[in-house]
This record gives C-alpha cells, structure tokens and sequence, in this order.
C-alpha cells in the first residue's frame, strides 16, 4: 500500500502548511504595523504556495480524480492531517510568532532531509520549502529576540505564549508505521531525528531572549490521526463557505 | 527562444521570463513546442499569468500545440539572473539581489551586506523588511538620498 502511504504523508505536509497559511493570512489589515502586515502575508503565501504544491502531488498519488482544491476545500475536520499547533487560534502577536518560530525552524530542518528524498517532484518541492524556510525562520527568530528583550510587557506576552503552545510542539516529532514504511523507501524525513537539532535551535534562541523553556513533560497529540481541537472546525467552515456554498465557484 | 523572450513578468516588467531564469526548456515538436518553466516562488501569483502569457506568445507566433510543463529541480535561484538583466534592475529603480546564501545557517540580527541604493548608489542603506510588495522583493531605505527603494532578493 505504499500509494496510500505517500498520500497520507503528503496530506500531513501539506495540512500542516494550509491551515497554519490561513491561519497566518487572518492577519492581513490587522498586524500592529504595515511592514508587518506585509511580512505575514507574504508567508502565509509561501505556506499556501507549498501547500498546493504537495496537494497537487497528492492528488496526482491518489488517482480518485481529485485536484488540489477538492482535498483543500471539500475534506472535513475529520479527514485533515495537520498537527495540532498550526490549528491553535493566532492569539495575540506574542502567540503568532512563537508558533511560526517553533513552526519555521522545524520546517527548515524538515525540508533540508526531505531535499534528499527519492521521489524527484517531492525533493524538488521539499527544495523550495528549503530556501523559502530561512527567510521564515530569520523573521520569526527575530522578532522572538525582539519581544523577550523589548518591554515588561511584550517579554510577559511571550514567556505566556511559549507556555502555552509548548505542549503542542512534540506532535511534530512523533512517528508512526506509515511514515516508518517511507523512511526505508525514502520517501519520507524520520521526523524523531530533528527534535534533538530542533530543541537545541529553538532553547539558544529563547535563552538570548531571556524567555525561559517550559518543563511540560506531557505532549498533546492527535492531529495526524484526524482528531482536531474544536477550532480547525470554526476555521474549515470559514475557509471552505465559498466552494461549499458554490461549488466550482472560480474567479 | 527570441519569442519568449518578449514574454515579460508581469510584476517586473522590465525582465522577460528567460533572464528571470523561469524558462529551462524548450523543445520543439511535429506541430507544436514544449516549454519546461522552473517556478520562482512557491506562492507567486504571477507564475500562473507567467505560464499563460507563454503559451499566447507561441501561439501569436503559429506555433500549433503549446504544452507548459513545470520542473522543480534544480530549485530556482536568483543566481540565474545574468548581469545585463541585473543592470536592467537597477536602472528600473529595483537593487539587483547579492549571491544566494544556500545552505549556510540562519543567523539572526546580523548585520548584512549593505544593498546598494539603485539610484544614488550610495551603500550607506538600511534594510527596513524582509518582506515587501511582492513574494521576490525587500524594502530598504537610503541613508544618503533618503530614497525608499526594493532589493530583488537573494534565493
């Protein structure tokens, strides 16, 4: 069953890109100044651009005539394969840019070992995930400098933020048969191997911003078996009201 | 080849899409051509128009049957952008981008080379944001003529 293996991977990857890019996108003529508004939306595009790209993979795997805007705007909650942290709402400032820290530095590792993988389009997309990462992680990284060692309050926003999504962070990390089974193939990163590169990544950053590691043994997990928290509903049912209200609706 | 090079981007328009280093191929069939495009950013929207905007000007020239395909290795870089086309830049008002960094560690705070102001050519600029009007570009400031102005930028 290794089509249906590539399929699911592929729907993790992508998911994981769609939802935390709509997520980003909610602040467009919302973030605290222009530049900002701009930087967001510009990767929000990045992330909906990867994610097109790996669904149109996917689609092309799966052969049931589906296209990359049907797995994006006609799957349900149940059916999505993204990981819990990208799904969280955007919260204040503090929040949105701790989760695209923890979010881009593990992107960043991911498509470096994905660079390698044995299917061509994959490596290729897995490529451009690459280069485009670094401007993500450096603006994020930044900005999380930028806040721990700004205000009392900026610094409180972001230690509140960090406590908060911490817990989300080990599903990135976590493995299973389908994507053991791609491993041997490789057609697939083994996402256990970067937690340690990841974990050392992100603690020098949060030390240099003076914001201190959670110690939170328990990890919430469940994303990539299709159990979401309540809020990837409310924000499916925005994202898809267009193409289920009118469907084949186009511009 | 000549005729697509007269097939420009439509957010640059002073670059056509085989110096942007878009085009990687182009093959030539019984009754038609096959053109191979490497895509510049992930979520650029001008890829689409890009592609559409090829297949035309093949057509406008009888060419029969157009097939666009997309190949995603090698990556695109802006290291593809030859020096007359970065000159072309630069007088546009748009700094040519500096060498691609590839696989080097992401540094934070650095300070980066300065860009040169593409119309006083001062280096004394300051880079006010990595991310600007559109998916390829930056937007710094110049210190000297106090110009605002965007960098294509490295990839």
């Amino acid at each position: 069953m290794s089509a249906h293996d590539e399929v699911e991977y592929l729907l993790r990857l992508a998911d994981d890109r769609l939802v935390l890019g709509h997520r980003l996108s909610e602040w467009c003529g919302h973030a605290p100044i222009l530049e900002e508004d701009i930087a967001l939306a510009n990767i929000a595009l990045d992330l909906i651009g990867h994610a097109n790209l790996l669904l149109t993979l996917a689609a092309d795997k799966e052969g049931k005539r589906r296209d990359a805007d049907a797995l994006a705007f006609l799957r349900d909650g149940i059916d999505y394969r993204n990981c819990l942290l990208v799904e969280l709402p955007k919260g204040d400032f503090a929040v949105t840019i701790a989760r695209q820290f923890f979010f881009s530095t593990y992107s960043l590792l991911l498509s470096d070992a994905l660079r390698q993988a044995a299917n061509d389009d994959l490596a290729g997309i897995a490529a451009k995930m690459h280069k485009e990462s670094r401007y993500h992680v450096r603006h994020s990284g930044e900005w999380v400098l930028r806040l721990g060692g700004g205000t009392d309050e900026s610094h409180e926003r972001l230690q509140a933020a960090v406590n908060d999504l911490w817990r989300y962070t080990g599903e990135l990390f976590l493995t299973d048969d389908v994507e053991q089974r791609l491993v041997s193939q490789r057609l697939a990163v083994d996402a256990s191997a970067l937690e340690t590169p990841w974990k050392s990544q992100v603690m020098d950053v949060l030390g240099r911003a003076g914001i201190a590691t959670p110690d939170v043994a328990w990890m919430q997990r469940g994303g990539r078996l299709g159990k979401h928290t309540e809020h990837l509903g409310h924000m499916l049912a925005e994202m898809q009201v267009l193409q289920r209200q009118h469907p084949g609706a186009s511009w | 080849m000549r005729v697509l090079e007269s097939v420009m981007d439509p957010e640059v328009p002073v670059l056509n899409v085989v110096e942007l280093g878009i085009v990687r191929d182009v093959e030539l069939l019984e009754n038609g051509a096959r053109v191979t495009v490497t895509p510049t950013y992930s979520g650029c929207p001008a890829m689409a128009v890009i592609e559409r905007d090829i297949a035309q000007a093949l057509r406008d020239h009888g060419v029969g049957r157009v097939e666009v395909r997309t190949r995603y290795t090698p990556a695109w870089t802006t290291d593809w952008i030859p020096a007359e086309a970065r000159e072309k830049l630069r007088a546009y008002g748009i700094a040519p981008p500096g060498p691609a960094e590839h696989d080097a560690p992401v540094q934070l705070g650095r300070r980066r080379p300065a860009v040169r102001c593409p119309f006083c050519g001062s280096s004394h600029t300051t880079l006010e944001s990595e991310f600007g009007s559109t998916a390829c570009k930056s937007i710094h400031v110049c210190d000297d003529c106090r110009q605002p102005f965007e960098e294509f930028k490295p990839i």
